[in-house]
């Protein structure tokens, strides 16, 4: 899991160097039996690949869950990741999403400091540049909903800095590959912006 | 015509009654008999365990099943898994232990890694307390799953009793398939106390469907061409040559391409020792033959073999000139330690047996003309074999260990099965027994588990009656199962236990020799029991030997001995194991004496 606080004061630093971190992120298809995700959680520790961010829901058919994990490593690495994922007995199906034109979102509620006024039309500004909600409101606070990929939520995180967060919980990654191989272009772009 | 007559007055017992007197006949069976006729149903004859609270109703079932499956009762539950790991090594089927909650599932342990790392089928069902306790710290509670996850090809915690039989079922099916390993089946009592008579099916419909590998032509038809060509290629082969019984196919493909070959310790016994393309076992203690001609080669052939560490040193320099052809089962272990260039996802049997078939159809001229180009490479490889060969060493006044291999060798005709701990012991076993077979060398690798070869040795005997199997352990591994020689008095199995005595823990006595300025940090073992008369106290022939005169009359006389066998066998104290290779460093760094 990511950690809040590093999240918070380096994400302009994790943007700047994404393309030597290679992020990559894996989805496994998996039975939904206690201990299943253990093993798979398991797999990664003991041979010391890093889980960045774990989700896991149910599919469609109720007895297999999809399970996307973001690590981080060489495509070595992740060779290695998917291979020991798919020796599983109870894994149906391991797919390095990254590896082709994919979707991928996550989520964020940031609970933010701010005082009625322009402070609190300057985060107004923010929500709407990066079509956040505001999910909840108080005289001193406001709770903000963010969906995007990883680097739009670290972006709209690193803008709320200037003004007090108090608390961030984000959901990790899901992913799904596109219907077409469009993207490929764009996200090439995307990266190349984010390096620059 | 009488027994017509008979039938109306069968038939008049009213239909209500015969329905009660039916459910009065066969009730629902309870959990415990469901895993037992699981067992029995899945081919198992032989169960090594040891009973406990959790497992009493299971137990109570292996009572009434007592003629249908036979229960070896051991002293200590790792024992019971090693026994079984025997079992599995020496046949290739399945093997299976039975222990209880707690301590019980944590003592099994040591055996359930030893059988993952060497990838051995194994079954280890461990009682569990009820499923109302789990979680409560109750007596004997240890949390099984959690312990033995890392260590498992799979494992279960059984949660309904409907589940119980698919589950003995497939767990059966995935220790043996693929590349096998031990499956782990945690029973909580009261799941065994259940009655059910509707079993229901879980995953097993679609577990395998998806994961079957086919062999990828191209890369078939590209290894054959490099095969027919290349002009210094070698064969690494290992334990998946012996898993997957491909030794003949091996000896059709190297023998018709004239091929060096080289085994593993794992692989042992997968490809004829004394054969003329065996250049001998490779690695930290193979021979100087065979790490060169790999340094040297230019088609590295790997077949069945996970680029162990043990085997390769210093990794950038292994085999650094050769192309890689990796033949493996598994595809995780593709890639993994050294980049292969070629890779043939298949178990040794189906990959080298295709390979056979396409010589057969090639050219024929064309590998006989390869074989011809590979008459230079033949000439340096018998150069490094006969420039340093093992050397048995020899005294008038003390028994040297090699010596004591070749002469157990000799007395066993070379037939025997030879089990192993890890050690000096075991690397001198390896290099001083030229094995003919697979199946017959038993040893922990890849944990390399002391105390493993004496219970090993009971399940082996037990699956190979008509074979005359002997443990080679040292003196220390043999003090940490030796609770097991009561099991074989017990049970009449002719076990026969050699104790390779230097009065140290060897191996590590050597590398502290040759490492570590020859401080000795607590290696010493001289102060032991006398093994003679412990084998006695047991109820079993005690032998010492302590003269290298007295060695072939001792193992003859130990041998030929119709009951348990433990041979203290007394051999020079500060003897190293030679050659050897430093751990990480280049093969061609190896020392030779």
């Amino acid at each position: 899991m990511m950690n809040d606080e590093k999240a918070l004061s380096s994400s302009f630093i994790v943007l700047s160097s994404s393309l030597k971190i290679m992020q990559h992120t894996i989805s496994i298809l998996v039975a939904n039996e206690p201990g299943e995700l253990s093993r798979i959680v398991g797999l990664f520790s003991a041979r010391g690949f890093n889980i960045e961010t774990i989700c896991v829901g149910k599919t469609l058919e109720p007895a297999w869950s999809r399970c996307t994990i973001v690590t981080e490593g060489d495509d070595r690495t992740i060779e290695q990741i998917i291979k020991q994922c798919g020796r599983l007995a109870r894994v149906r199906e391991v797919r390095a999403v990254t590896k082709s034109p994919h979707i991928e979102r996550e989520m964020a509620l940031i609970d933010v400091s701010v005082s009625a006024g322009r402070e609190r039309q300057e985060i107004m500004n923010l929500v709407q540049i990066f079509r956040a909600k505001v999910v909840d409101i108080s005289h001193e606070k406001m709770i903000l909903e963010l969906s995007g990929d990883w680097r739009k939520v670290d972006t709209f995180i690193e803008m709320l800095k200037p003004f007090q967060i108090n608390e961030v919980t984000r959901t990790g990654c899901v992913a799904i590959n596109r219907l077409s191989p469009f993207e490929t272009a764009e996200a090439e772009t995307q990266t190349a912006n984010a390096a620059a | 015509m009488t027994s017509v007559a008979n039938i109306p007055a069968v038939s008049s017992v009213p239909a209500a009654a015969a329905q009660i007197l039916e459910t009065v006949k066969t009730p629902a069976p309870r959990g415990a008999e469901i895993l037992v006729r699981g067992l029995i149903k899945n081919g198992v004859e032989t169960v090594f365990g040891l009973p406990g609270g959790a497992v009493l109703h299971i137990y109570d079932e292996i009572w009434r099943f007592r003629d249908e499956i036979s229960h070896y009762l051991v002293r200590h539950e790792q024992g019971a898994v090693h026994a079984a790991e025997g079992y599995a090594r020496a046949t290739g089927k399945v093997g299976v232990a039975l222990v209880t909650s707690g301590p019980g599932a944590t003592n099994a342990v040591t055996g359930i890694a030893t059988a993952y790392m060497d990838s051995i089928p194994l079954v280890v069902i461990t009682g569990q307390v009820p499923s109302t306790m789990i979680g409560t710290d109750a007596f004997q509670e240890v949390d099984t799953f959690g312990v033995t996850l890392p260590i498992v090809k799979h494992s279960y915690l059984v949660k309904d009793v409907r589940d119980l039989e698919a589950i003995i079922d497939e767990a059966f099916q995935i220790a043996k398939s693929g590349k096998p390993g031990p499956v782990v089946i945690d029973v909580p009592k009261d799941i065994t106390a259940m009655l059910c008579d509707n079993p229901r099916k879980l995953h097993a419909e679609y577990l395998f469907e998806s994961k079957e590998e086919t062999i990828d032509e191209t890369a078939l038809n590209l290894v054959v061409e490099k095969l027919i060509n290349a002009r210094q290629p070698i064969f690494y082969v290992g334990g998946g040559i012996v898993t997957a019984d491909a030794a003949n196919e091996l000896m059709r493909v190297v023998e018709t391409l004239q091929i060096p070959v080289t085994p593993t310790l794992m692989g042992l016994g997968g490809f004829p020792t004394a054969h003329d393309l065996c250049l001998g076992m490779l690695g930290m203690h193979g021979t100087y033959a065979s790490n060169m001609a790999v340094s040297e080669s230019d088609l590295l052939v790997a077949v069945g073999v996970r680029f162990d560490d043990r085997v390769t040193g210093k990794l950038a320099t292994f085999a650094s000139n050769a192309e890689i052809v990796h033949i493996y089962i598994d595809p995780s272990n593709i890639g993994k330690v050294k980049k292969a260039h070629v890779s043939l996802i298949a178990d040794a049997k189906t990959a080298l047996g295709k390979i056979a078939e396409k010589l057969a159809a090639a050219d024929q001229t064309e590998i006989s003309d390869g074989v011809k180009n590979r008459e230079s490479w033949w000439l340096k490889v018998n150069d490094w074999r006969n420039s340093a060969p093992f050397a048995c060493e020899y005294s008038q006044t003390e028994i040297k260990p090699q010596h004591l291999i070749e002469e157990l060798y000799r007395v066993t005709n070379g037939d025997a099965i030879i089990v192993t701990d890890v050690g000096q012991h075991q690397m001198w076993a390896a290099q001083f027994y030229p094995f003919k077979r697979s199946r017959q060398w038993l040893t922990s690798g890849g944990l390399g588990t002391m105390g493993f070869g004496l219970p090993a040795a009971m399940g082996a005997q037990l699956a190979c009656p008509d074979s005359q199997v002997v443990a080679v352990v040292g003196d220390g591994g043999f003090q940490m199962t030796n609770q097991e020689i009561i099991t074989a008095i017990q049970y009449k199995i002719p076990l026969k236990v050699i104790i390779m005595n230097n009065g140290y823990l060897g191996m590590v006595r050597q590398w502290q020799e040759m490492f570590y300025d020859r401080a000795y940090s607590e290696v010493d073992l001289s102060i032991s029991p006398d093994f003679v008369k412990l084998a006695e106290a047991y109820g079993a022939q005690g032998l010492r030997a302590e003269k290298p005169e007295d060695l072939k009359r001792v193992l003859e006389e130990g041998l030929n001995f119709k009951g348990v066998t433990i041979f203290d066998i007394v051999v020079s104290k500060e003897e190293n194991v030679f050659p050897i290779i430093p751990a990480g460093q280049d093969t061609r760094n190896m020392i030779l004496k």
